[in-house]
């Protein structure tokens, strides 16, 4: 029997050191950071391993250098972007699940209904549909806004890692919203 | 303060391994320099012919047989790189290349009775460029940095890294050739801000933004075709007048292999007037007959326009992986001799709304960038970081043929990741890993680069092995493979064979029978060398025998000359270049006397006429 492809599990951050990406830039594990900042201190690290100065070095050491420098990339990836930031930090919770929020519920029932007229090939529905990707558009910039706020709330205590979570979930239930509806209108017949 | 020894490092050299031309660069007291061959040019055609009795001939030398023996003839062999025989087979109908019916996963081009793999031709030009550099600078040259479009995938870096080795050199580093341009020119103007590179060659098209700042060359975001380029235009132009000159004459010429490459010359030759010239004359002659066809610019831009266009989707696709806009662009750098075309520039110029910049020379820029890269590693160039991306997503197939993403495109490199897998079937004992980079959502539209076995997990339920794979991808943009089964803690030993790629085994080899081969092809060279120096000096001696200073000459003298000359002539068709050589130095230094005399009458006559006040 061929051998069955592989099935994926989702590895969460390293649970043994959740502050691990930050460490690496001698920064504490806030979610508020200066971009500007994390920017030099990334530049500076760069200059320190990056395997380029290494290239007349032993094996080793050049195999440190790539690995070194290897981590400082995936980890000023992470940390740059806000919400994959907000999401390394949370993971500890949970893993992200898209999670509709009450509040839109009606909505997203319209917008299936829309969806499903535009796949029986009713163009009509078009212009409505451009619509409610409007409507969720400016939903998704609200849940930027809230996780933007949430930032500083986080770091004063006030504000847990699953109520990240949870922002966070609703935010890629919105963002598939929107790519579905993106797709849907730009599909070829 | 003292710690290094300068004096014994070897130079690394940078190379730019281009579809239509190579070239090869060094720095120079703080500066890189283009290696000019013998013949004074710095471009090396990436033509390569081999000759019946088992030589190869490459670059300039080889453009005349492209047309006299195009089945003994290769170009735009960089198309290949890293390619399958099912990859290639549209390529054939517009290239002539001979395919040998023995490729599988790598190509096999057939050259009058000998197969060559696409890394072998490249290494024969790379020994071209380094044999050009070591006569430059009278020193043996074993280290590279080689620069690659930076939408190569896995499979063609690997190809290029192989053709180095086959060539004798040590590869330090890949470069992306819009990152090397961008390395050069920042270097060179001491820029800071945003810039685009927008490289169209003869065979690729490479977009990038990248940051300069402080020393830093952060690119932000790459795209591209590796299929877009020159050969495009002149493959467009090639067809339309062969179908122009079958209705005119009758007659199909498009299976005459000599006759193509003919009519490919011309009109390239007419594609590069137009660049500065508002019309250029198509002009063919063949067994007597004589095609004649004016194009004017506005027909030429008419005719090109799909291809140009081609080029903006990617540079769009850049510009919001950058999340930039175009206004944001502060300049954009042109490279590629195919930017030297109007309508190229005005489209890149509507597109980023910004002046295009062309103050380096396009040809020359990716090499004089991988020149200084060389400086860097090497620690002759100081301050300078390049900082590049991988340009395709990578991931493996899960269950159902969908592709899981471990790396994004536009990731920093070096860059990894680690994924845990588990088993889908109970008991299962081996797991299948396929590696495949792409943008796509399914595993048929992404290029498989690698598959392999994990094998002796534990015969344990569905779902319960825990196996971390961890990929790493280095400062080439190469990856590497590396399982961990997190059960148990024991390292499993993975081995990647590239799909489309060479064995170490191969390489092996080609890199012995290389070596054998550039013996012989070493003095096959030095021969046909000695023989168009000898042609040089024999036409200028018929010339000068008319002058006024060769009857002025003694009797003695005249009768010197008309003996050495007879010896060359007799050693002529010679083996051994040695020989020839030294007849000529022999003319050479009985001319003597008669090239002062020429040169004392031109001067006379010269200022004859002339008042001196």
């Amino acid at each position: 029997m061929p051998p069955k492809a592989a099935v994926v599990v989702r590895l969460l951050p390293d649970k043994s050191d959740p502050k691990r990406y930050f460490a690496l830039f001698d920064l504490p594990a806030k979610l508020t950071l200066d971009a500007k900042d994390l920017e030099q201190r990334y530049f500076r690290l760069s200059r320190q391993w990056h395997p380029d100065l290494f290239a007349r070095k032993t094996d080793p050491e050049r195999a440190q250098a790539l690995d070194q420098t290897a981590l400082l990339n995936d980890a000023y990836r992470v940390l740059r972007n806000p919400l994959k930031r907000a999401a390394y930090v949370a993971a500890s919770a949970e893993e992200a699940k898209p999670q509709a929020p009450p509040e839109l519920l009606e909505e997203v029932f319209e917008l299936n209904m829309a969806l499903e007229v535009l796949r029986l090939g009713d163009q009509d529905v078009r212009p409505q549909l451009e619509q409610q990707q409007q409507s969720f558009l400016a939903a998704l910039q609200q849940q930027d806004r809230e996780l933007e706020a949430l930032f500083p709330a986080y770091d004063a205590g006030s504000a847990s890692a699953a109520d990240i979570q949870a922002l966070l979930n609703r935010r890629k239930y919105i963002q598939n919203l929107v790519d579905e509806v993106e797709k849907a209108l730009h599909a070829r017949n | 303060m003292l710690e290094i020894d300068f004096g014994q490092t070897d130079p690394v050299v940078g190379i730019d391994l281009g579809t239509t031309n190579s070239l090869i660069a060094v720095m120079d007291s703080g500066s890189p320099r283009v290696i000019a061959g013998a013949d004074g040019s710095v471009l090396v055609p990436s033509i390569v012919s081999l000759l019946p009795d088992g030589s190869t001939v490459v670059g300039e030398a080889a453009r005349p047989l492209l047309i006299e023996q195009p089945e003994r003839s290769v170009y735009s062999a960089k198309r290949l790189m890293g390619k399958g025989a099912a990859d290639v087979a549209d390529e054939l109908s517009l290239f002539p290349f001979h395919i040998d019916p023995s490729s599988e996963s790598v190509v096999r081009i057939s050259l009058g009775g000998k197969t060559f793999t696409p890394p072998e031709i490249g290494a024969l030009v790379l020994r071209e460029l380094k044999e050009r550099a070591e006569a430059d600078l009278g020193t043996t040259v074993s280290k590279a940095v080689i620069t690659v479009p930076a939408y190569f995938n896995d499979a063609q870096r690997q190809a290029t890294k192989d053709a180095g080795r086959i060539a004798g050199l040590e590869v330090l580093r890949l470069v992306n050739e819009p990152t090397a341009a961008a390395l050069a020119y920042g270097l060179d103007k001491r820029k800071e801000g945003t810039v685009a590179v927008y490289d169209m060659g003869g065979g690729t098209f490479d977009i990038s933004i990248l940051k300069l700042h402080d020393g830093i060359f952060e690119v932000l975001s790459t795209n591209g075709d590796t299929h877009l380029g020159g050969d495009d235009i002149d493959n467009l132009l090639l067809r339309i007048a062969l179908e122009d000159i079958a209705s005119e004459w009758t007659r199909d010429l498009s299976q005459n292999g000599s006759a193509v490459q003919t009519l490919r010359r011309e009109v390239i030759r007419a594609k590069e007037k137009l660049s500065f010239a508002p019309v250029a004359t198509l002009h063919f002659e063949w067994e007597g007959r004589t095609y004649s066809r004016d194009i004017d610019r506005e027909l030429f831009n008419r005719l090109i326009t799909p291809i140009v266009d081609r080029t903006l989707g990617p540079c769009r696709a850049c510009l919001r992986d950058a999340g930039l806009q175009p206004e944001q662009i502060d300049e954009v750098v042109l490279v590629g001799g195919s930017t030297r075309i109007p309508l190229v520039r005005s489209a890149v110029e509507v597109l980023f709304r910004s002046k295009a910049h062309t103050d380096l020379n396009p040809d020359e820029v990716v090499a004089l960038g991988a020149a200084v890269q060389a400086g860097i590693l090497s620690g002759t160039v100081e301050n300078q970081l390049l900082l590049d991306v991988t340009p395709l997503s990578l991931g493996i197939e899960t269950v159902g043929g969908v592709v899981s993403k471990l790396i994004a495109r536009n990731s920093t490199i070096p860059a990894s990741a680690t994924e845990t897998f588990t088993t889908s079937v109970d008991g299962q004992t081996n797991v299948l890993i396929h590696v495949l980079q792409g943008e796509r959502e399914l595993m048929k539209d992404c290029r498989p680069l690698a598959r392999f076995e994990l094998k002796g997990i534990d015969p344990v339920p569905a779902g319960f092995a825990r196996i971390e794979v961890r990929f790493l991808i280095d400062a080439n943009g190469i990856l590497s493979v590396t399982a961990r089964d997190a059960r148990t803690g024991k390292e499993t030993s993975v081995e990647v064979k590239p799909t489309y790629g060479l064995t170490d085994a191969e390489v092996e080899a080609m890199i012995q029978s290389s070596f054998e081969n550039a013996r012989a092809d070493l003095d096959a060279r030095q021969v046909a060398e000695a023989r168009v120096e000898a042609d040089t000096i024999l036409a200028a001696l018929d010339k000068a025998k008319r002058n006024d200073a060769y009857t002025d000459l003694p009797e003695a003298e005249r009768q010197a000359i008309a003996t050495a000359l007879n010896q060359l002539l007799l050693v002529y068709h010679s083996d051994d270049h040695r020989t020839i050589r030294a007849k000529i130095d022999k003319l050479n230094h009985v001319t003597t006397p008669l090239a002062e005399n020429m040169m004392n009458t031109a001067v006379r006559g010269a200022l004859k006429g002339t008042r001196i006040e």
